[in-house]
This record gives structure tokens, C-alpha cells and sequence, in this order.
């Protein structure tokens, strides 16, 4: 993992409490380590952890179910 | 200070099972439980907005026979654009002639026309506040689906003694969440899930707060909260967020769904047959919901 996927996979595993795949591609959704609950409050640690500010419309589970997605939205 | 009489309640006899509604959608029965708490919900067939919201109101007059003095809908959810359903729940409760005022607000609603009410009593005297919701036929993408249910609920907000004392109110609005949670005039309703649930975990827990705030009053000496039933998770989370535990949030949710306006009332009307009500005990309403519309109201038991 990059250095950003890891600071991500950190972040995922602090809010799901559950063990993060190695893997970043796998889906965070379907692995049931994240749910629309424990996305929202993703959303809020890498909000404070890179400095951005995601705005609703960006609010789709599809951008957020890898670290690999995630990692590719945070640095855009 | 104003207070609320009583409750009522009315739910279309038809029950929608998960394991049908899953069969219709073409997911898992177990998911649906998992991602709302529901487990069924109840759907309108032939009733309309306002027979439903009639029959809500004949059970809450049925515990408190009082004149009424004006009366609040709370419905998004009408067959028609205009007339909404108060004036003729008026009629079909042969309460024509008395102000009937519609709130199309959805989810927040039911919360809002209580509210409202507590400071027009001394208006209009003994207002009757209906909330009645027909959401399921238009909730048809998965994640609305699983949701939503059809019922009616309704209360009594008289100027003088009552059952419960209302001790504070607050209501926000804000325009800028109206996509998260909206329906067209033609078209199925949309819901940005994520949005709602961001916006919604933060705000109710707030709106709370702010109101027990001024009643002087903490979430941990608040013995039961109603919540507006949309979903399980959500009313935990909130729970969470106060430092209460979920069991003092009321939930009828698993068998009734989110009603939309009507859930809130629906679950106060359900929890006061049975609420072993010292007096002093405070009781805590919130909701949230499209718009953004969202609010809290603390009441005591006299």
C-alpha cells in the first residue's frame, strides 16, 4: 500500500473496528467492514486527516468501498 | 403552559414481510434487518392520506373528547397537489368549518405540527395534530424500500392541563440538504443515504441538547425518548451520541417501519398505552428529516 492507502486503511479500521483487508482494491462493503453508518463517520476522520471537505454529492458508497477509491478521491 | 391530552394511532391492516419485500427487490431478507431494524412494515391498499389520518384522529378523541379549536396535517404525501388532507380529515371527522392547515414537511413533520401547536393554543384553544403518510407506493429503489411503511398518528395540545406538559421546543431548517431526501411529482422518491445519515447523526443529538438545554434539563434525566422512526441504526447512534442507552429510545420501528410524519406520533400513541409515567418524568421528541427540517421537544408528565 502507499503511504496514503495506509493512512486510509488506519482510518477504516478505527471507525469499523474490524480487521482491514491487505488488499486495497477489496470492497470495504461487501467484506462488511464498512455499512452506511461507519462510512459517514469515515467521511469525517479523512476529512480531518487530509484537510478536505467532502460535500454531499460526493456522497456516494461506490467512491468510498476500497482504499484504493478512497485513496484516489482523497488526492484528487 | 400548553400540553399534550393524548395520542392516537391507525395502521392499514396489510402487512409487508421482508422476506416479500426481498423477494420483490431481489436482495437478502437478513440485509433489510441488518440496514434498518425493520422487519415489517404495514402498506396502504385502497385507504387514502385522509381516511387513514381520520381514523389516527378518532382514536386520539377517543381518549380525550375535547372541542378543538384548529387543527395541523402533517402529510407529504397526499393523492393530490392541492387541497392537502386537513380540511377534509376536518369533514370526515364532522369538524368542518375549524381551520385546517397542511404541513408538508415529511419525516420532520409530525415533531414540527406538535410544536407549532403548543404555541397556538392560546389562540385557537385545544389543537388536534394529525400526521399520515401513504410513502410506500413511491418508495421504490432498494434503499427507500426497505424503509418506508404507510400510517397515521395523532395528538391533542390544549392550552390548559394535560397529560404532559410541553417545557421547550426548537425547529431548524435548512434548504441546503433539500436533494439528500426528495420527491418530484412524478418518479420515485430519492434518498443520498450517506447525506441523510451524516446530517441527521450530527443534528438530532444537537437539537436535543439545545432543548433539554432550555428546560434545564440533561439527556440522562430524560426517561423515555421518541424518536422519529426512520431508521434502527439511526436512533442507536443518537442514543451513542447522548450517552444514553438505546433502550431509552422507544422503538417500534421493527414492526412498523418509518411512517414517515406519522412514525413519530404513531410511536408516542403505542408507548403511552403503556408508559408507566411517574410525575416529573420527562419525555423527550425529536426528529429529522427531508428539507432539512429537524427539532426536539421536551415535555413532564403531570
Amino acid at each position: 500500500m502507499t503511504p496514503t492507502q495506509q493512512k486510509i486503511a488506519a482510518l477504516v479500521a478505527k471507525v469499523s473496528n474490524k480487521p482491514v483487508p491487505t488488499d486495497p482494491e477489496e470492497s470495504l462493503f461487501d467484506s462488511g467492514i464498512l455499512d452506511s453508518f461507519t462510512l459517514t463517520d469515515l467521511v469525517g476522520e479523512l476529512e480531518q486527516a487530509f484537510g478536505i471537505k467532502v460535500p454531499d454529492n460526493d456522497l456516494k458508497p461506490r467512491r468510498f468501498d476500497s482504499i484504493e477509491r478512497i485513496a484516489a478521491y482523497v488526492e484528487k | 403552559m400548553p400540553s399534550i391530552l393524548a395520542f392516537g394511532s391507525y395502521l392499514p391492516p396489510r402487512i409487508l414481510s421482508n422476506a416479500e419485500l426481498a423477494a420483490r427487490l431481489g436482495c437478502d431478507r437478513a440485509w433489510i434487518l441488518q440496514a434498518s431494524g425493520i422487519e415489517e412494515r404495514r402498506v396502504a391498499d385502497s385507504e387514502s392520506v385522509a381516511e387513514m389520518g381520520a381514523n389516527a384522529a378518532r382514536d386520539c378523541l377517543a381518549h380525550a373528547n375535547v372541542s378543538i379549536g384548529l387543527i395541523l396535517v402533517s402529510c407529504a404525501s397526499g393523492e393530490r397537489r392541492f387541497p392537502g388532507p386537513a380540511a377534509e380529515i376536518a369533514t370526515l371527522l364532522g369538524l368542518s368549518g375549524i381551520p385546517a392547515i397542511d404541513l408538508p414537511i415529511a419525516s420532520a413533520g409530525g415533531l414540527f405540527a406538535i410544536a407549532l401547536a403548543s404555541g397556538l393554543t392560546a389562540t385557537f384553544g385545544n389543537v388536534l395534530v394529525v400526521a399520515t403518510e401513504i410513502m410506500s407506493p413511491s418508495a421504490t429503489e432498494k434503499d427507500t424500500a426497505i424503509l418506508f411503511g404507510d400510517g397515521a398518528g395523532a395528538s391533542i395540545v390544549s392550552p390548559g392541563h394535560g397529560s404532559l406538559e410541553i417545557l421547550s421546543a426548537v425547529l431548524h431548517s435548512d434548504g441546503a440538504g433539500s436533494a439528500a431526501l426528495q420527491w418530484h411529482h412524478t418518479g420515485p422518491i430519492e434518498m443520498n443515504g450517506l447525506a441523510v445519515i451524516r446530517h441527521a447523526s450530527a443534528k438530532i443529538p444537537a437539537v436535543i441538547n439545545e432543548t433539554l438545554a432550555k428546560a434545564s434539563l440533561r439527556a440522562q434525566f430524560i426517561k423515555t425518548f421518541i424518536m422519529h422512526q426512520a431508521n434502527q441504526n439511526l436512533i442507536d447512534r443518537v442514543a451513542r451520541a447522548l450517552g444514553v442507552p438505546s433502550a431509552a429510545f422507544y422503538s417500534n420501528i421493527s414492526r412498523r417501519g418509518n411512517t414517515s410524519s406519522a412514525s413519530i406520533l404513531i410511536a408516542a400513541a403505542e408507548w403511552f398505552l403503556q408508559a408507566d409515567l411517574a410525575l416529573g418524568d420527562a419525555v423527550c421528541f425529536a426528529a429529522f428529516g427531508a428539507g432539512f427540517h429537524w427539532g426536539a421537544l421536551v415535555a413532564r408528565a403531570t
